[in-house]
Order: C-alpha cells, then structure tokens, then sequence
C-alpha cells in the first residue's frame, strides 16, 4: 500500500483533511511531526495547509527552519514526490524547493472560494492523471496566495512547463493566473487550490480526486 | 477643590450592601485583595446578578441534553456515540475599542469553553450588529472585526460556517460581536470543569499572565488602592484594557489539551476567560465541593511588577486550568512540551474547612508561596455561585402604544416596489469569503443560505451518517415593538432556517444583548424576551442548554434595542447528499408552504420589518407567535428535505425559508443565486410582498400535485406562485426586474455601502 | 517642499505582543542564542509635503495616529528618513 507522509508543524490545521484526502484512494497516511529528520518508508510525502508557526513573520518564513525540512529536501532530491497545499506551497517556496514567492491577495482580504483551475502540464506528480486544458472546481483558502517570480524565473517555467495549473479567472493577482507550480524534474509540486477540499459532491465538488489520484499513483512512476 | 476619595469598594463596582454581604461571609473586614476578587467575581458580567432570577423560567431539560446551562457549554447527545458542545457569548465592548482584538479574542474565548468540555471545536458562527454604513467609524468597525474573526478563526484551524449581520443605529456607539461555537466528542469522554482529588494539582496551561483585560479594575490606580500593593506606583498606560489575541498559540493549545483529554491524564479542566484565574480556581473548587491553595508566585508573567490583584484578574488570552493527578505530572508535561505549551503547577486541591457548625466549606486560598503568607483566603463557593441577585424594577416603556399605534402596515405604499426591493438586497459574500468555511471537510452548506450543515464528523469521532445544522437569528426590530413576541417568533424563525436543510431543532442556546439593567423598561424588555423565548421553547419543545448575558449594551445614555440572539442546534438524521438549497430550475412550480396570512389580527403586518425600518417607520405591531401552526410547516418541511438529504428521490428541487425582506426579497435571492427568473401571481399589495412573519416557506417542485398531496395530509397549506423560467422576476402588476439588475445590484450592496468600490 | 518621513508602529509596552514571541522562541534552533526582546511592528515610509521639517513631522504623526496606527494598542512614531532611505 502506498504510504504517505503528511507532515505536521505546529500550526498546521489541514493535516487531517490532506490523510483523508489520500486515504478515500487507498493510499495510508501517517502524521510526520515536525521534528522528524527520518522519511524512510514513504512514498510521498504531503506538507498540508495551516498556519505554520502561526505565519508569523512571513508565511513559511519559520516552518523552513524545521528539522523535517533538511529530510524534505533530501527526499525531493531523491526524485520522490512532495506536494505542498497551501501554506505547504508557501513553505516549499520559502526552503527553497519550488521557485517563486507567495504575497498577500490583491484585494488584501483572505478569500475562501470556489475558484476553477485548468491543468496546463501534465508532467508532475500532481497533475500526471489529469489531461492538459481539463477544467476542474477546487476551492481556495489563503491570504497570501498571489503567486509571484521575476520575469527570469517565469521564462523558465514557461519554457520547461512547470506552471502546472493556472486559475481561470484569477482571485488573487498572482502572475499570469498561475495557481501551481513544478520543479523541473515535476516530483516536487506547489498548489495554493485545495485539492483534498474538492473530494466529494456531497461537499460541493470532486474535481480535486484526479489530481490527488496522480499524486497517490506517482510514486510507481519514480520508483 | 477636593473631594473624599471614593470607598474602594466602590471604585471596584460593589455596592454598599455588597460590602455588607462580604463581611457576613467572611465575618471580618475583607482585604484588599479579597475585595478586589469579588468585585470581578459579583460584576454583572461574571454573576449574572441581574438576570438570573429570570433566566430560570426558561425550560432546560430534555432527554438528550447531557449538560445544561451553567457549564462552559451545553452539550446534547446527538446520537451514533457523538455528543455536541455548543455556546455562545457576547464580545461587544471590546470589539467597540478595537475591533480586530475584540473579535479575534471573542472566538478565541468561546473555543476554550468547548473543548473545555473534551469537544474538538467543529466550527464558529458570528452574529454581528453595526451602526449604518453611511458612517465611516462604522465601515472601520466593519472591516476590522471580520478581518479579526478571519485572522483569528482561520489561523487557529476553525471554520466559521455562517452568522448573521445587521446594520442599524441604534448600535452606532456600540456594535454587537456574538460569537457560537459547536464541537463533537465521543459521548464517553464528556469532561467537566471540576476539582477534586485532595492533594491533586491545578496546572495552568498556556500564555504568560500580563495585565490584559484588567482595565476594568484599574480604577484601583485612583481610588487609594496604593500603599500595600503599590498599585498607584504603575503608570495607567501599562494597563491595557485590551486583550491580544495569539491564535497560534491557541492552536497548540486545543490540541495539547484534546491529547491529555485522549490519554485520560486529566481530571477536571476549565478555561480563563473573564475574570481569569480567580474565576477559573473559584468555579472549580466551587464545583467539587474542594479548597484550592494558589500560589501566585508560580503564575509566569509577562510583564514586570505585577500584582497580586493583576495576577488573579488578568484576563490574559490562551490560558487553561487543568487539574491533574501528581502522578501524571510528568506525562502531562512531556505531552505540553511536545506542542510547545508552558506548563506551570499553580495550585493545589486541598480539603474543605470544616466550620463549628460541622458544615465544610472549601476555601480559595491565594498564597506567595505555596508555604507562604496568605494573602487572601474565602469560600469558593461565595465566589462562584453566591453574589446578591437581584430583582430589578422593572417597566413598561410608557412610549409604547404610541410606537405601536404608529403602524407603517396602514400607510399608503409610495414609490416602486421595484426599487423598494433592490435596495432590500444584500449578499453577505464579502464577508464570509474572508472565512475559511470547509476545514475538516465537514461543511454541505456553508455560509449566506438559511442554515449551515455540516456532516457530524472529525478526528476522533466514532463514524457518523448524521449531519447538525445550526442557525443563529435575531431580529431586533420586531424586540423593540414587543420583546415578548418578537423572541418567541426569532426562535421559530431559527427553527424554520433548520428546517430549509433537513434538520429537526434539538436545543437552544442564546446570548441576550441588552441595555442598562438599571433602567426598568431595559429590564422589562429582558423579562419579555425571556418569557417569549419560554413560551416558544415550550411550545416547540426545545430545551435551552446555554447563554450569555450582555448588559449595559448604551452609550451616552441611550440602550441599544433589545437583541436577543439565539442559536439553534438541529440534527439530520441521514446526511449523504445535500439539501436542495436554492437551486430551482426551468419549469418548476414555485409554491408557497405555510401559512399565508399572519396569526393576529394583521394579514401581513409591516411592523418591524425591514421594509418599514428602511423608510423610517419603526412602529407598529407585531404578529402572534403560534406554536401549532409554525411546528405544522416546520416539521412538513423538515421532513421533506430530509428526505433529500438521506438520498430519497424527491420532487422538491428548492427551499428557501421567509425572512428579512419578506416574500419578495426570498423570491429575488432565489433569482440572484441561480440566475433565473420567476413568474409569480398577483400578491395582495405591498404588505404580503414585505410582511417578515415565519413559518413560511418559498419552495420549488417538479411535481406540484404529488407535493400538494404531501402537504395536504400534513394539514399545511399550500399556494401557487407561480412557475420557474425566463430572464425577470415578476410579482403580479407590482414588481418586475431583469434578473441581471437583481444579480448585479445584491452582489455589490456591501462593498458599495463599505465604500470598496 | 517635499520630506521623507519613516512612520513605525509598534505595540505599547504590556500590550502581549505574539509575533515578537514566536520569533524570539524560533532563534535559539537557529543558533541565535542570547536574543531576547524581540518585537515586532510595522516601518511606513513616506514623502510629506510641508514647509519645514517640523511641520512634516507634525503631518506624518497626526497620520499616523489617525490611520497607520489604533492608539489603543498601538505607538507611532515618526523621525525623518536619511538621504536614499
């Protein structure tokens, strides 16, 4: 059975949210504690949304810091998969494992929405399931979710295809609508949407399976 | 010119009489310390003096109510091995000084009653009341008090699933925060906020004591308080009256606590909130008939030089009190480290004093030292439970009848109904975007419908096919004309909203915002509204299992109209798929359930109700609260959409119950959110277009003669409105609108009124 | 003519202050060890227009204290900011 990882700093609060996401696919989820320095057994590891350390300073800012984040590093560079939601995307842009930046939303409000993305590549360990221009409804949830880089660094993304999903009709004012984003191998994936929101219609949507579906299946693909 | 400076217990808000009642207990002069302890403990807002003798009319057994009021909340068996927590509190003065802190802390506070109660906190909802918008003060207010329950709310990992909000100026100088919140426990591992053990230890969890929230005694400063405690020593400007909320640190509290509930390490366990530690010691020793010895010492500060008095009064935020046995210390401290909560052993449980008369009585004992010089030491059971209570004169406002005869039913309607309705609409999406809704996966209908459902599940909780749904409702308007009435109908109003999600009411809680008790037709207004809200209770048979008091809600002399909120709590039996909701479609007929003319004398009484409000009407009459008649259409309704929700097939395809803004503004919400229009028949005039009566309901079917059958053999009535279709909202000769102008025009209300456009 | 002015605002002494904390807590996993005291506030740099600098100072305050800050919880601060600050 594929076991995944979701890890858990103090502060976060979708960490059972994410396990259940993963687990409704077969997949078993086990909470890693931020004090963590061993992954082995994983098969994929999940940094789930929250506040991290409260966000103080800057969301991510502190959560980088944690011990779990050298053994995070040492499995993304090991081309196993990692996914960050949400604040698990702002944490992997702070350490430095996906490019770019999360700033505060344009209207400066936290914004709670429906939001419809559309899968712009299908080489990552998120969207591998997915087919390129598939529409799909999943919730947002963040305050500082506006995805931003310099104009170097959305060259390259552009050019290598890591801009894995963008939003439709763009909430926050991130650059060129970009919602999630891949490292260049594609094992190392960033969504501020919440996938694992997005599981059932009794709850408004079922969009997110596809993705969470590919997330679940990767590590088979790696290995 | 100088005057005799005021008795200290004066200055500390006791009366002379409550001097008195003091000295009995004790038989001796009271210290300083001691004085300063009761008067937190015997204030309005800790005791309840004034109201108490009142709220005990209301009805507050029913068989699945596990605890009543008078706990940190009440909690109701819900069935499958789950037990809900709910309660509701007010956070009206602080939010009025700075409006971010206020509501942050509001929620805060009312999370640590429920888990207080072993319940994971499920979700929040936050009725709110705000002077007009036209006002800039105002829109400041607004915004920062969404943006604190949102900072706070969302950060610490609780979704705010709904509220209510209300603009009128009575609230100008003094706007109203209500906050509820409802978690689920296993139903075994109910715990409560007792003492006992002898020889046990009260652990204080949490934030460092600083002198948060001590504005109130700091009259302490001025009134002579100096010499001993050297309190007059300290600069006012440390003295914050307001308390900072740190919802990171709350976090990590919630699930320190939650873990030493799971490994049975705790005996007994209360929150500090108002008053802080005193209360928190006091109520629990009170509880378990115990003495507890407190060392001040041992309480870690935040701040330097503090006293005494500001250490057993600090209302500092994100503190627990925890009592353990010595045994368990260790784990208990291992399992706080692991979540970064300071833990700290402030005191002991000790055994009651037995006095001559060979009764006991448990004393609170504040030490410097646990070996140390007492420095005040009474019963903690006086603390607690016995300050005075009062029967406050009360009257009838003598300007009553000339409001009432002053009936906006009997006037002439002057200008469009069509422009009358636009400006009836608002969509409250600004608002409860900045709330995350869905943590824990939970949430089927979320915030801006009738009611929220939530599926009756979370960490730790046995598995569930049940649903609850909760509704918060006031209407202030109605409590003005007739307090009596205008409550008993709220909560049918709240009952109804459950009803538009398949739910059945189990309990009540309420949080009865209130002016100055001293005037007797404020007073007269809250005996009202308690005896509206008995009549109704009774007449629904719904128990009240909480609430919370907020008085002195005036400013410069003038009360706010008197606003009872109410949260009800209902269960659906079977939740696998959602409601209907709103969502009709093309061709459906579009019936009115319920029935169609008041019960009184007035068919459709405009009295109270927004329509009139908006044009400066604010007298006439309201109609009667009748039990049989609302709980015929509630109960057919609620059932009809349970039905939905257990996944029975169903002709009925849309709900929506009738409220603010009346038949007219339902019909146009309906429109608003789906985009398409509705042809409806002639009503009779303005009055039934506006009219805000409940127990009816807009709902839509693809079957109008199976439904009619329904609700003929339920004995509710049923009338045709019309049919679902087309690009306007037609009502008879009197309104028509392009669903577009609807749309437009309710979406932006609020950000135009909040200048954000 | 116009001045810069650097606005901070931080929170009056006794006021908790849970950003500062968290902060002052993360360091010492850092290795920042004998760090205490930490606060944290917000910097506002502005042009004001006025005729002398005292009288821009006087502006940027009374700003301050109506808008950038709630004086219930609240210091501002204004000084004037260095060339290129």
């Amino acid at each position: 059975m594929t076991r995944i990882g979701v890890v858990v700093f103090p502060g976060s609060n979708c960490e059972y949210d994410a396990a259940s996401g993963v687990t409704q696919l077969g997949a078993q989820a086990e909470f890693v504690w931020h004090s963590s320095t061993d992954l082995s057994g994983f098969d994929g590891i999940i940094l789930p949304g929250g506040f991290a350390h409260g966000d103080y300073l800057r969301p991510g800012a502190l959560a980088r810091f944690s011990p779990v984040m050298e053994a995070v590093g040492r499995f993304a560079a090991d081309g196993r998969p990692v996914l960050g939601i949400c604040n698990g995307f702002q944490v992997l842009t702070e350490a430095g494992l996906l490019p770019g930046a999360l700033q505060k939303n344009r209207g400066l409000t936290f914004l709670c929405q429906p939001t419809t993305l559309i899968v712009e590549s299908t080489n990552s360990v998120l969207t591998s399931a997915a087919t390129v221009g598939q529409e799909l409804v999943i919730p947002i949830n963040h305050f500082s979710g506006a995805y931003t880089c310099d104009d170097a660094t959305l060259h390259q993304l552009e050019a290598n295809g890591q801009v894995v999903l963008r939003y439709k009709d763009n909430p926050n004012g991130s650059r060129d609508d970009i919602a999630g984003v891949a490292n260049v191998a594609g094992n190392v994936v960033g969504l501020m949407p919440h996938p694992e929101r997005a599981m059932s219609t009794l709850l408004g949507s079922a969009d997110g399976r596809v993705l969470l579906e590919g997330f679940v299946g990767a590590y088979v693909a790696v290995r | 010119m100088s005057s005799a400076p005021e008795p200290l217990h004066r200055a500390l808000g006791l009366t002379d009489a409550e001097l008195g009642d003091i000295r009995n207990v004790l038989g001796r002069e009271p210290n300083h310390l001691e004085l300063a302890l009761y008067g937190v403990m015997w204030s309005e807002h800790c005791s309840y003096k004034s109201s108490r003798m009142h709220l005990r009319r209301l009805p507050t057994e029913a068989p699945h109510v596990l605890v009543g009021p008078g706990e940190n909340a009440g909690v109701i068996d819900a069935g499958d091995g789950i037990a809900v927590a709910i309660r509701i509190e007010s956070h009206n003065h602080p939010s009025a000084i700075e409006p971010y802190q206020g509501a942050a802390t509001g929620v805060g506070g009312i999370l640590r009653d429920v888990f207080t109660m072993g319940a994971r906190p499920l979700c929040v909802m936050d009725p709110l009341f705000f002077g007009e918008l036209t006002d800039a003060r105002q829109r400041w207010l607004v915004e920062g008090v969404v943006s604190g329950i949102s900072g706070y709310g969302n950060s610490v990992g609780v979704p705010t699933i709904g509220g209510e909000l209300t603009f009128d100026d009575c609230y100008a100088s003094n706007p109203l925060v209500n906050v509820l919140c409802a978690g689920a426990l296993p139903t075994e591992r109910l715990v409560l906020g007792v003492a006992s053990g002898v020889g046990n230890l009260a652990v204080l969890l949490g934030s460092s004591t600083g002198r948060d929230g001590i504005g109130g005694v700091s009259v302490l400063a001025s009134a002579g308080f100096a010499g001993d405690d050297g309190a007059a020593s300290l600069d006012d400007a440390k003295r914050p009256s307001v308390q900072v909320g740190d919802p990171y640190e709350e976090k990590r509290l919630i699930e320190a606590c939650l873990a030493l509930l799971d490994g049975g390490y705790v005996v007994g366990i209360q929150d500090l909130g108002g008053a802080g530690i005193v209360c928190a010691t006091s109520e629990t020793a009170a509880r378990g008939g115990v003495g507890m010895d407190v060392d001040v010492t041992a309480i870690p500060l935040r701040e330097p030089r503090m006293v005494p008095y500001e250490i057993m009064t600090s209302e500092s935020q994100e503190r627990m009190l925890a009592i353990i046995t010595p045994e368990n210390w260790p784990a208990v401290a291992a399992l706080c480290a692991k979540w970064e909560v300071r833990a700290s052993v402030v005191g002991h449980v000790v055994e009651p004093v037995v006095r001559q008369d060979g009764t006991s009585v448990g004393m609170l004992r504040v030490r410097d030292g646990f070996d140390g010089e007492v420095l005040a030491e009474v019963p903690a059971k006086s603390l607690a439970d016995e300050a005075p209570l009062y029967d406050r004169p009360r009257r009838r406002p003598a300007d009553l009848d000339a409001i009432r005869a002053d009936d906006p039913t009997d006037d002439e309607p002057v200008g469009s109904p069509n422009d009358d309705l636009l400006a009836l609409l608002v969509d409250p999406a600004w608002v409860y975007r900045q709330y995350d809704s869905q943590l824990f996966l939970n949430t089927v209908v979320g915030p801006g419908r009738d009611a929220a459902l939530l599926r009756l599940a979370g960490p730790g909780l046995p598995h569930s096919e049940r649903g609850i749904a909760i509704s918060t409702d006031s209407n202030p308007r109605w409590c003005a004309l007739d307090p009596r009435a205008g409550t008993a109908l709220t909560v049918a109003e709240s009952a109804a909203n459950l009803a538009c999600v398949g739910a059945t009411a189990k309990a009540v809680v309420n949080c009865l915002n209130f002016g100055n008790p001293e005037h007797p037709e404020v007073m007269w207004q809250l005996s009202e509204s308690i005896d509206g809200m008995a009549e109704a209770c009774n007449g629904l048979g719904l128990p009240v299992i909480g609430g919370n008091v907020s008085l002195y809600n005036e400013s410069g002399g003038s009360d706010i109209d008197p606003t009872p909120v109410v949260g009800l709590l209902g269960v659906v039996d079977s939740l696998v798929a959602p409601p209907p909701g709103w969502n009709w479609r093309e061709g459906d007929a579009v019936v009115l359930v319920g029935t169609r003319r008041a019960v009184g004398d007035q068919a459709h009484p405009l009295g109270g109700t927004r329509w009139a409000t908006g044009r400066g009407r604010r007298g006439g009459r309201v109609p009667r609260f009748d039990a049989v008649t609302l709980a015929g259409a509630i109960d057919f309704v609620a059932a009809e959409i349970a039905r939905v929700c257990a996944g029975g097939t169903s002709d009925v395809t849309a709900v929506h119950d009738v409220s603010g803004g009346g038949l007219a503004a339902a019909l146009a919400e309906m429109v608003a959110v789906t985009g398409v229009g509705v042809d409806v028949v002639e009503l009779t005039g303005h009055g039934e277009l506006f009219s805000e009566f409940p127990g009816r309901f807009v709902m839509a079917t693809s079957d109008v003669e199976a439904f009619s059958v329904r609700a003929g053999a339920a004995g509710v009535p049923v009338a045709s409105l019309g049919v679902v279709g087309g690009g306007r909202l037609r009502i008879g000769t009197m309104v028509d609108l392009a669903v577009g102008d609807i749309t437009v025009r309710r979406r932006g209300a609020l950000e135009v009124a909040l200048a954000l456009d | 003519m116009n001045y810069r002015v650097i606005v901070e605002v931080t929170l009056r002494e006794g006021i908790a202050d849970p950003e500062g904390a968290t902060i002052e807590r993360a360091l010492p996993a850092l290795g920042f060890t004998g760090v205490t005291n930490v606060h944290a506030g917000k910097s506002f740099r502005l042009d004001v227009e006025a005729t002398d600098e005292s009288a821009a100072l006087e502006r940027a305050t009374a700003l301050a204290e109506r808008l950038l800050s709630n004086p219930v919880i609240e210091n501002a601060t204004a000084r004037l900011g260095k060339a290129g600050e």
